[in-house]
């Protein structure tokens, strides 16, 4: 297994490429707290060491690696400046990594969901633009279980229903009626968003939801608590993050370990050859696109049960297009997209923290995820290549 | 092998010759068909159906009767203004000629006058808006990003029109109306260029587009934001468009949100896209494009240039949109404006019920508007039904027609299935 695990890693060029990309980071770093060195010579060396390594790798042909390498290390050696400028009583506020990372892992948790929602959907050949909506329906019908049944795991279970049913219309519309995906998931946003508010107000009313509702617990592991850094960030989670992670492991197997995924992706990337060898296009498609909806609403459920216990019209806010985002740039891969969920949970932690420097600015990072997204779909940085099928209706013969 | 009607290609980057079978029909030619097969009646039946199903919805949660909520929508709307007919007199504009009119134009005695007036001045924007997305459709794009283009084309607009207090009216408000459509134009063009270049599907740079154009417009107007309010420092708000770069209302109390000429801009706007898409090389261009794009290339046509181009003029209609909206009625931003606004979404339901066409898109336009507006807390009668509710209403019927005008193949196959059927049936009687 280590061994294998060594036999991946990079070699020759890519590798400095690799060490360029982390020396620049660490010019940042060794800026921050807990290091916070304060002259700026400091990291403005490091920073010119991961440029150095990062041209060295270009001369030997290593192009996309060894650019990124550069920027880094030129991105380092600007913060890393401005960080040694600013004032140490701001760093302390803004850089605390514990909490950065635990709001991190709690901003990234519904887009985890979503995003492994997506994957499915996408692998099977479905664009899937409903994701928000389904997150929405989620959202709703998990507080609205969790009340009526006073129950937080029936609260989950409606959502999961919800969810599955916004997403046997997509699926009904898409694979049946051959119908555009995206005008399709386009209608569902629109669907959830009327019916989710609709209900909203019939049920709760001007009051909103009430506060007593039972939330989705959070899970304490007591014998971390001592455990520098580690006990802070995974002493107390709610149980939905940890669900997440399972789910992304799980995603990961299913699509990539397992013949259902191989189905999956055959369906996705050539439908026709998939029939030919026996494959139900539909079936694989129809059950690609529910599981899509039943983990989107799941994402939903854990924002109403298991982070702000309350609901409000529209309270995704934009968090389904972010999911979308991640599986686009995390090229749809499950370890990928889980990486750009936990980059994009990143930016909004630190867009709460970053009000300390510049109130109104700290708010363009909520911005981030999507900047991002569309550079990497404008392939300056690693092309991203959806599954070959996807967003074609099939038909059989 | 044909693998039926195929639409647009889905997320990411697909830009390349089909994979598999026969030549593949884009969502333009598919659009270009259904509306020559089905015309009006799939629009049609498609609202019909959505209303109907709100209607349950109505009747399931709260008991009352649709007809009579629809009813209280409809006059909320001010459409009853065209059936209470007689003999009034209508002032020519900025005259004061008066010539006899067979409706009430004076507001002080028409309730429904005054809500048309609403009614009208969001169809405006769902004017643009729709058109935004109808060009794009034209050739063979679905632009999500209204909204995005929406908004930088307000916020330009505004930009413009609260400063520069030393250019003159008339001048001021050209400024600004350009300056959005500039903006719509250039956000919109990113996304043009992107496909273009590289062959970014255009869904997801457009939707990337939206967020961005949000946040910016939250950090612009939010607290301590470069473009935030001069004297009230802790007020999410924009500072108000100068007196002289306000558009002149020409029907109803200006105080009172009357109907502006941006109307007419909207109406000009129409017309400049029928022209275009049926009477220039670039309108046929842009549609051969849309029919197809391969078939295009062989004929000698740059298809780059023209994804670029129907992109940023469509961007160019939805920035003019906020734009206009500024300077007609809005005069101020605030963020939560920037966050809850939804024109360049109801945008799309707009064009696709028009069919992407000019009158389509005026009509739709028309029902959108008035639902919104017939909803609104301030035109809905509270006793009827309530406006909360009745606003989530609008969201469900316009998601059902979105839903249903995009399954217009279900539609047509089942109007022809029915008639094969019949034409069957016939051959064996003989």
């Amino acid at each position: 297994m280590i061994e294998r695990l060594l036999a991946r890693l990079p070699r020759g060029a890519r590798a400095v490429a690799w060490v360029g990309i982390l020396v620049g980071l660490l010019a940042f770093w060794v800026a921050l707290p807990p290091v916070q060195i304060r002259q700026p010579i400091v990291p403005i060396l490091i920073g010119v060491v991961g440029i150095g390594l990062g041209i060295g790798a270009l001369s030997r042909g290593v192009r996309r690696l060894a650019w990124g390498a550069v920027v880094i290390g030129i991105l380092g050696i600007a913060l890393g400046y401005l960080a040694t400028r600013s004032s140490v009583d701001h760093l302390d506020e803004v850089v605390v990594w514990s909490a950065l990372t635990a709001a991190m892992l709690r901003y990234a948790t519904p887009l985890a969901f979503a995003a492994m929602g997506g994957i499915f959907c996408e692998r099977s050949g479905v664009v899937n633009i409903g994701l928000e909506g389904m997150m929405l329906s989620g959202a709703f019908f998990g507080i609205l279980g969790a009340d009526k049944l006073d129950s937080w795991a029936l609260g989950l279970l409606c959502a999961a229903l919800a969810g599955a049913g916004f997403a046997l219309i997509h699926a009904f519309f898409s694979i049946h009626l051959r119908a555009d995906q995206i005008v399709g998931g386009f209608a569902i946003n629109f669907l959830a968003l009327g019916i989710t508010g609709y209900l909203f107000i019939d049920i709760y009313g001007g009051e909103g939801t009430p506060p007593n509702i039972p939330n989705i617990p959070d899970v304490h592991l007591g014998f971390l608590k001592d455990w520098y850094f580690i006990g802070p960030v995974l002493g107390q989670l709610n149980l939905m993050i940890w669900l997440a992670a399972l789910t992304i492991l799980a995603t990961w197997v299913v699509m990539f370990k397992t013949p259902i995924g191989l189905r999956i992706r055959a369906v996705g990337e050539h439908p026709r050859a998939a029939d030919t060898v026996g494959i139900s296009v539909y079936k694989i498609r129809y059950a690609s696109v529910v599981l899509s909806g039943v983990l989107a609403a799941l994402g939903g459920a854990y924002l109403s049960i298991g982070f702000l216990n309350s609901f409000n019209q529209n309270m995704t806010a934009g968090r389904g297009y972010i999911a979308l985002a991640a599986v686009i740039f995390g090229n749809w891969r499950p370890w990928g997209a889980a990486a750009a969920a936990l980059l994009f949970g990143f930016s909004s932690a630190l867009a709460q923290r970053l009000p300390a420097y510049s109130e109104s600015a700290a708010v363009l990072f909520q911005a981030l995820p999507y900047v991002l997204t569309l550079i990497a779909v404008a392939g300056v940085i690693g092309r991203s290549i959806p599954p070959a099928a996807v967003g074609r209706p099939y038909k059989k013969q | 092998v044909t693998e039926g009607p195929l639409p647009v290609e889905g997320a990411g980057k697909v830009e390349g010759p089909p994979t598999g079978g026969g030549p593949e029909a884009s969502l333009a030619s598919r659009l270009a068909l259904a509306q020559k097969a089905g015309g009006v009646v799939v629009p049609l039946l498609t609202t019909v159906l959505a209303f109907l199903i709100g209607g349950l919805v109505v009747l399931a949660t709260t008991g009352k009767n649709p007809f009579t909520t629809y009813k209280a929508i409809f006059e909320g709307a001010g459409f009853n203004w065209f059936f209470q007919v007689g003999s009034y007199e209508l002032r020519i504009p900025f005259t004061h000629a008066h010539i006899p009119f067979p409706w009430n134009t004076n507001d002080f005695d028409s309730i429904a006058a005054v809500n048309l007036q609403q009614t009208l001045i969001f169809w405006v924007p769902l004017v643009f808006t729709g058109l935004a997305v109808a060009f794009a459709f034209r050739c063979g794009m679905f632009n999500i990003g209204g909204q995005g283009q929406y908004l930088v084309g307000s916020i330009m607009g505004l930009w413009v029109g609260s400063s520069l207090p030393q250019l003159p009216g008339f001048l001021h408000i050209v400024a600004a109306i350009l300056a959005g459509a500039v903006a719509g134009a250039a956000w919109a063009g990113i996304a043009g260029l992107l496909k273009a270049l590289v062959g970014a599907h255009e869904v997801i740079s457009t939707i990337m587009l939206n967020w961005i154009a949000v946040w910016v417009g939250v950090f612009l107007f939010g607290l301590g934001g470069p473009l935030q309010n001069d004297t009230q420092e802790f007020v999410p708000v924009s500072n108000d468009v100068l007196d002289e770069s306000k558009l002149k209302v020409f029907w109803g109390d200006p105080l009172l949100q009357g109907l502006h000429v941006g109307f007419f801009v909207a109406i000009a706007a129409l017309v400049v896209y029928w022209i275009t898409l049926n009477r220039t090389t670039l309108g046929y261009e842009v549609r051969a494009v849309g029919y197809n794009p391969e078939a295009a290339r062989y004929g000698g046509i740059s298809v780059a240039r023209n994804y670029f181009l129907a992109m940023a003029i469509a961007g160019m209609f939805a920035g003019l949109a906020g734009a206009i909206d500024i300077v007609g009625w809005q005069y101020r931003i605030n963020t939560n404006d920037v966050l809850t606004s939804s024109i360049g979404f109801v945008g799309i339901a707009v064009a696709l019920l028009g069919r992407n066409t000019a009158f389509g898109v005026m009509l739709a336009g028309l029902l959108f508007a008035g639902l919104v507006t017939g909803t609104s807390t301030r035109n809905l009668d509270p006793e009827i039904f309530r406006p909360e509710l009745a606003s989530n209403l609008t969201l469900l019927i316009q998601g059902l027609v979105v839903l249903f005008v995009g399954a217009d193949v279900l539609i047509l196959s089942l109007l022809g299935l029915r008639k094969r059927r019949r034409r069957r049936a016939a051959v064996e009687a003989g």
